[in-house]
């Protein structure tokens, strides 16, 4: 009985999808602007990218969307999956020539 | 609906062309192990084919593949383009002294290429957001592997990086934004979005729809590299291989301008009113045309100015580029039809004169390693011809008659001062003439000061000379005969119903 009530309650709706969503995607840029480490960077990349997939799916179950965002949702995914491995690669090459992989140390190019 | 699928094939054959060369080019990396630039000739050979089914795509105006894309004079007008660029970056390649040191290599080079020329293909056909964002994402992977390939370099390992870190931030933020438009218009094609836009915006949404806009704004601004996103472009351009550089500044360019044009004209404005300020007003809240108009003005400041102190030629030309996006931005601000055709007109004098300065750097590069000013001493007196073709390539971009940059700008100045934004064209006038003095400095160098004592003259090759030529001739002519081309930008931006 009371977990009925609770339900009703806490009905999830769009509403918190989207805030759940857009404090996500906060904490990623937070962690973009932030951390130093090339890899954290990219965690918070994840992050956004994820917050997008949730507002997708939010809108297809609670609008007239249908399945066109679950479809913009795995182009998205299988795209974070690429640009990681694109991404590590690049780093595993930086930590090769620099030795380190803390962006404030890798500034050769400046003017 | 399989009908529909085969005619958009049909359709959509030069892009099917770049898909078969890479594969091939795959192969032939594998079979043919000792004729190491195969690849680039199967590139060469795939993007003549590609030009071939492009050209017959001029006065097409069809919608494929349940409106993903569309196949129209526009369309055909930048894949030319981006083709033409990436047929002379091919040849620049073939003779990049940069990628001989990888040449067990150099067919993944060319397979990546043409993994971003097919994206830069994709992206100015698309008409649907989910090809928008596959599209940008191919070319931005394929770029970004790019400018990382010469990775025994510091610098380029180091431009790749900060590359993949702006460019993956930056598109994260513009699909975050590209999520909230569908959300809320319910639909994923650009005409649908812009018919759900116009119907009305309910005004608890106006808020997160105007800052999923924003987002997109910064996703394309970076790629089109404008203030305040051109962060990355300076150390990009200069520490990829100068092959690389082209492409990025000249074809990336290109490409993010006609995705640019086509998705913001489409979906944020009316084309009923037949242009002019009041076409922004579909998106109410913030004034789109100011906000472009204040990041194109910036564009020119920094752009121009930041290059003024600048004593490496890529870093110079890098910020050159981004004063560029800034004049080819002042086009989609007036948003008219003269303005849109002024600007496409631009990027087609562009291509010419910004990748034969990037060659003559490169050939320069080749023989002596050249990269800062001070190498350039004396340059006019070792090497007559390539001097006289980088000063010709400087003054058509600083916009000075008898080349193509004149008339270029001419068009696209006269069509902001006939939309009324005049403060915008004395920001880009007085900043076109700040330009004059870092290009005429490079001119200044090579003829005025001595070369180092004993300096022999530089020997190029007979099809270096041809190339030259080539970029020449055309940055020259479009300077005295120009109307056909005006003419097809004029008929090309007819789709917008300008």
């Amino acid at each position: 009985m009371g977990i009925l009530i609770l339900n009703s309650i806490f009905q999830p709706g769009l509403v918190h999808f989207l805030t759940v969503s857009a404090i996500l995607f906060s904490l990623g840029l937070m962690a973009v602007l932030s951390k130093r480490n090339v890899i954290m960077v990219l965690m918070g990349v994840e992050l956004m990218l994820n917050a997008a997939n949730i507002n997708l799916l939010a809108f297809s179950r609670f609008t007239g969307l249908g399945l066109d965002g679950h479809m913009i949702a795995l182009f998205v995914v299988i795209m974070a999956a690429a640009e990681a491995a694109v991404a590590l690669a690049i780093v595993l090459n930086v930590y090769n020539r620099f030795k380190t992989i803390n962006l404030d140390e890798i500034s050769q190019l400046r003017g | 609906m399989a009908e529909q699928t085969l005619q958009s094939i049909g359709l959509y054959l030069p892009e099917i062309t770049l898909v078969l060369a890479l594969t091939v080019i795959i192969l032939a990396d594998l079979l043919a192990e000792r004729f190491r630039n195969a690849g680039g000739w199967i590139l060469l050979t795939g993007l003549v084919v590609a030009g071939f089914f492009t050209f017959r795509q001029f006065g097409a105006s069809e919608s494929i593949f349940f409106d993903m894309a569309a196949v129209d004079t526009y369309g055909a007008y930048f894949k030319s383009m981006i083709l033409l660029a990436a047929g002379f970056v091919t040849v620049f390649s073939l003779r990049s002294a940069e990628l001989k040191a990888y040449a067990s290599r150099v067919g993944e080079y060319y397979m990546l290429l043409a993994g971003m020329v097919l994206g830069m293909l994709m992206m100015v056909g698309s008409t649907n957001v989910l090809l928008i964002y596959l599209a940008f994402e191919v070319t931005s992977l394929s770029s970004y592997v790019l400018t990382g390939f010469t990775k025994k370099s510091p610098r380029s390992t180091e431009a790749s990086m900060k590359y993949i870190i702006y460019g993956s931030v930056s598109s994260a933020v513009m699909i975050y934004g590209i999520s909230l438009l569908v959300g809320f218009t319910g639909a994923t094609g650009i005409y649908e979005i812009n018919a759900a836009l116009s119907g009305g915006i309910a005004s608890d949404q106006l808020l997160l729809v105007n800052l999923a806009v924003l987002m997109i704004v910064v996703g394309m601004g970076f790629k089109v590299a404008v203030v305040p996103f051109h962060f990355w472009a300076p150390d990009v351009y200069e520490g990829a291989p100068f092959p690389v550089t082209s492409i990025l500044a000249v074809g990336s360019k290109i490409a993010a301008f006609g995705l640019l044009t086509r998705f913001f004209v489409i979906t944020f404005t009316t084309a009923t009113d037949g242009g002019g300020a009041a076409g922004w007003s579909v998106v109410d809240g913030i004034r789109w045309d100011l906000l472009l108009g204040a990041m194109a003005a910036l564009a020119m400041i920094v752009g121009n100015l930041t290059a003024l102190r600048q004593t490496n030629i890529k870093r110079m030309l890098a910020y050159s580029s981004i004063a560029h996006a800034g004049y080819l931005l002042m086009g989609l601000v007036v948003l008219t039809g003269q303005g849109l055709a002024a600007m496409m007109f631009y990027l087609f004098v562009y291509l010419f004169m910004n990748l034969g300065a990037f060659y003559v750097a490169m050939l320069f590069s080749n023989a002596t390693g050249a990269e800062t000013l001070a190498d350039y001493r004396g340059l006019g007196h070792r090497a007559p011809l390539q001097a006289v073709s980088l000063t010709i390539f400087l003054v058509a971009l600083t916009g000075l008659p008898p080349t193509g940059g004149f008339v270029a700008k001419l068009f696209l100045f006269g069509a902001a001062i006939s939309a009324g934004w005049i403060w915008l064209v004395i920001i880009a006038g007085i900043t076109t003439i700040i330009s004059l003095f870092y290009y005429i400095r490079v001119v200044r160098v090579m003829y005025f000061e001595k070369p180092d004592e004993g300096a022999e003259p530089l020997r190029f090759s007979a099809d270096t000379r041809v190339v030259l030529l080539l970029l020449l001739i055309p940055t020259l002519a479009l300077g005295l005969y120009f109307s056909p081309l005006m003419d097809l930008s004029r008929a090309a931006v007819a789709i917008f119903g300008f």
